[in-house]
């Protein structure tokens, strides 16, 4: 008998194996999209709406493995750069068709090329091409071969293709014939926007069935977050990109299954001392400002694991730089989170001259330690931080009054009257290459917070760093751009410009109805791989309605 | 006096006695993060268990009611003396300085107040304590909070100016001053106690109104605005029912406040 459940409980497990790994055709996959996108012209997409459409429309030459990072071959099969990263040749591959018939070739590459080019269009994805005002040329070798040229080296450069959705160069239907697994079937402003499988899409699985197998995407336009949340309980929605600690526990409450913290995200949260010259603040608080042990002091007094714990509900992880540890090739591994030390922090502020009395401490002035730090009203993680920070600074005699300010306010003494002495705000990350934090580091820029626009730059550290960046971004050799980055890293962390406190983890909603979701800390965290998703359940009818 | 009135006023004492007496009645210092027990049920060490924070919500409450109850009565006496001098005048001068006020009370309350308030906030110094933050707050409610009452008493004060009792303490040669102190003051009273006690919990709600935007006191001293957001979170709301007390209190104050107004001034 015993022998008969065992071989029964086998079988069981057999078919409920096999069953889960045999893919389901069919069914609508359905997620929320904060707004309406502002094209469906993926050369023009420059906000999220339109980029999850352009994703999931769009074929590219090359794409980034969202999950091992890697970039992958997709309509080309191979490619190399050469020439110092002012070239770049692809191999396209051949029997591939637009969703409305048209045959894909070089020449569609090419005509991809020249509009992103086209100074009258201002793309801001060909933006990230521009190394010099010079012409970008194209050259078709074959129908399946092509050549770009750059004037100058482009950092990072086949992997600026992942955001190229190539375009026909034939097709009458422009824009709206695409490469991608799914096309654009219908759009109601406000409401939601369809799009069915392409019948033409060149991927096949590792049975040689067709892909995607998904039937239809749906994505509705819902802005409120609260709704998005619910509708997902209720199974009405498939997907949700990204989820705040608060509705990720309480999905985690409601099943276990539906709720996933994928790790650290590229994003982080960070602190920074104005330094700018003629700021409209006391001298003696500028010197505080400028002084290295001072930014370090800080730094050191900030219990970084507690942020993690108590703000984000343990979902987020202490930050050590400019680059997550989420990103695997770029982040310096030898650098670690800096260590809460209150004792090291009094230690660094000595050595300035500042001196810890009764619980309060002063400059060597006599001048009690006492600052503000603005951060945007309503981003009630930031200001818990910010509260935070307040405790543990008053544990070595600080003074830290918090001030929410509305969002215009804030830009508008951060950036122009530089009337705030410390900000609180957060850096979304979607590049994993550091070429695109180009406009933060180099000491010209006009994101270089702590100390914008410098004619030259203020401290010899912002000059090493200004010629680390000049140096990474000339060369296509990715060691010598990795070493000039690390080093890049290591000066940060010493100087301190920026405090970095957290990196907030990729949390992300996923139906037990949906398979083959594997989550990435990379945008689209979700559905990246939204040609292998597939819905396990009865198919629902792709409709318009 | 009505039982309902006599039950509103021992609530409205209590929650006031406590209030002012926060320093005795508060188990912690408001401000001290139990960082160990965030957001923990009631126990017998935090009656009302912890904010996210860690912080004692029963110490939150206590100090978060004595801001309110202080500082909002005092932005309504702010707001009503404006109106009454703003108004009063108006009213009882007429003709062009009638028109002249009442067009800058139009202008003021077509104002989007809430936007006016952000900006006016925005622009002040950066570096105040929490506890100047709270009165600066309700200052700039009282200041820019006097419109609306301006209207309701020049439009008592015009009627006093053209009534019988006035003209004939003209007529019989009464200064202005005296018949300002003497026969309109007094007939202007119950506008004017009726218009302090219903800007106070506009006032309240007002403060909790810009707590919730993150605007109103700053961290890390309470107010019933900035307890309130803690409710922004629907999922709070489903789980940890006890955070409901501040709402509750703000609904006793502004209910027993509307109960305590006479019959003569709700009239007024």
């Amino acid at each position: 008998m015993k022998k008969c459940v065992r071989h029964f409980a086998y079988l069981l497990c057999t078919l409920l194996v096999s069953w889960n790994a045999s893919a389901q055709f069919g069914g609508e996959l359905r997620f929320c999209i904060r707004a309406d996108p502002k094209t469906f012209n993926p050369l023009l997409v420059d906000e999220e709406p339109s980029d999850t459409v352009r994703y999931l429309t769009g074929g590219v030459l090359a794409r980034v493995n969202r999950s091992t990072q890697q970039l992958e071959p997709e309509l080309a099969t191979s490619w190399k750069v050469s020439d110092n990263g002012r070239k770049i040749t692809f191999n396209l591959r051949s029997g591939v068709y637009f969703s409305d018939g048209t045959p894909f070739s070089a020449d569609d590459v090419a005509f991809t090329m020249r509009q992103l080019m086209d100074p009258s269009l201002h793309s801001p994805t060909g933006d990230a091409f521009r190394s010099s005002n010079k012409n970008v040329t194209t050259q078709l070798i074959s129908r399946e071969r092509v050549a770009i040229a750059f004037p100058e080296p482009v950092a990072g450069l086949d992997r600026l293709f992942d955001q190229v959705a190539i375009m026909s160069a034939k097709s009458p239907k422009k824009e709206m014939a695409v490469l991608g697994p799914f096309y654009l079937a219908d759009y109601k402003p406000g409401s939601y926007v369809l799009l069915h499988r392409n019948p033409n899409y060149w991927k096949r699985d590792a049975d040689g069935k067709r892909l995607p197998y998904l039937d239809a995407v749906r994505l509705d336009i819902q802005q409120n977050r609260d709704l998005e949340v619910l509708r997902f309980t209720r199974g009405e929605i498939h997907l949700i990109n990204s989820l705040d600690a608060d509705y990720f526990d309480r999905l985690s409450d409601a099943s276990t299954a539906s709720a996933r913290d994928a790790g650290a995200s590229l994003d982080s949260e960070q602190m920074w001392f104005n330094q700018v010259s003629n700021a409209p603040i006391p001298a003696y608080k500028k010197a505080w400002f400028t002084s290295t042990n001072f930014r370090r002091a800080i730094s050191q007094a900030v219990n970084r694991e507690d942020l993690a714990r108590i703000v984000f509900h343990g979902h987020a992880h202490p930050a050590v730089g400019p680059v997550s540890p989420a990103n695997a090739f770029w982040f310096n591994s030898k650098l670690k989170p800096q260590p809460y030390d209150s004792q090291a922090a009094l230690q660094s502020l000595a050595a300035d001259g500042f001196q810890f009395r009764n619980g309060v401490l002063k400059d060597r002035e006599g001048n009690s330690v006492e600052f503000s730090v603005i951060t945007n009203s309503g981003n009630k993680y930031r200001e818990a931080m910010a509260v935070m920070m307040q405790q543990d600074l008053a544990k070595i005699g600080i003074r830290l009054n918090v001030v929410t300010l509305d969002f215009p306010s804030l830009i508008e003494r951060i950036s122009h009257s530089f009337n705030y002495e410390a900000c609180l705000l957060g850096l979304v990350n979607n590049e994993l290459d550091p070429n695109a934090q180009m406009n933060v580091w180099l000491s010209s820029a006009s994101n270089h917070q702590w100390n914008p626009e410098q004619k030259v730059p203020a401290t010899a550290w912002e000059a090493e760093i200004d010629k680390l960046m000049h140096a990474q971004a000339s060369t296509s050799n990715a060691k010598k751009r990795k070493h000039d980055f690390d080093r890049l890293q290591e000066i940060v962390y010493e100087q301190t410009p920026f405090l970095y406190l957290i990196n907030r983890d990729t949390l992300i909603g996923i139906s037990n109805a949906v398979h083959n979701a594997e989550p990435s800390v990379l945008r689209p965290q979700t559905y990246w791989n939204i040609d292998e998703m597939w819905l396990q359940g009865r198919p629902q009818v792709a409709s318009s309605h | 006096m009505t039982t309902a009135r006599k039950i509103a006023l021992s609530l409205l004492l209590v929650i006031c006695g406590a209030s002012v007496a926060a320093n005795l009645l508060a188990p912690v210092p408001y401000a001290e993060q139990f960082r160990d027990l965030p957001g923990s049920p009631p126990s017998t060490k935090h009656w009302l268990g912890t904010d996210n924070l860690g912080r004692d919500r029963f110490s939150r409450v206590l100090y978060g009611s004595r801001v309110s109850l202080l500082l909002a009565p005092t932005a309504a006496l702010i707001s009503t003396l404006l109106a009454a001098c703003i108004g009063g005048a108006a009213g009882f001068l007429g003709g062009r300085i009638q028109r002249l006020a009442m067009w800058t009370t139009d202008l003021f309350l077509s104002l989007p107040w809430l936007f006016l308030l952000l900006a006016v906030r925005a622009l002040l110094p950066l570096n105040i304590s929490p506890q100047l933050s709270a009165v600066v707050t309700f200052s700039l409610l009282g200041v820019l909070g006097w419109a609306a009452s301006a209207r309701i008493i020049c439009a008592n004060s015009s009627s006093l100016r053209n009534s019988d009792f006035v003209l004939q303490a003209r007529a019989s040669g009464l200064k202005t001053p005296r018949v300002l102190a003497v026969h309109v003051l007094p007939n202007l009273a119950p506008v004017l106690l009726a218009q302090f006690w219903i800007s106070i919990p506009a006032f309240i709600l007002a403060e909790a109104n810009l707590g919730m935007l993150g605007l109103g006191v700053a961290e890390p001293l309470p107010s019933w605005g900035s307890l309130l957001r803690e409710l922004q979170s629907y999922s709070a709301l489903s789980f940890h029912l006890w955070q409901l007390v501040p709402l509750l209190l703000l609904i006793s104050v502004v209910t027993c406040l509307q109960i305590l107004l006479s019959n003569k001034e709700l009239t007024a």
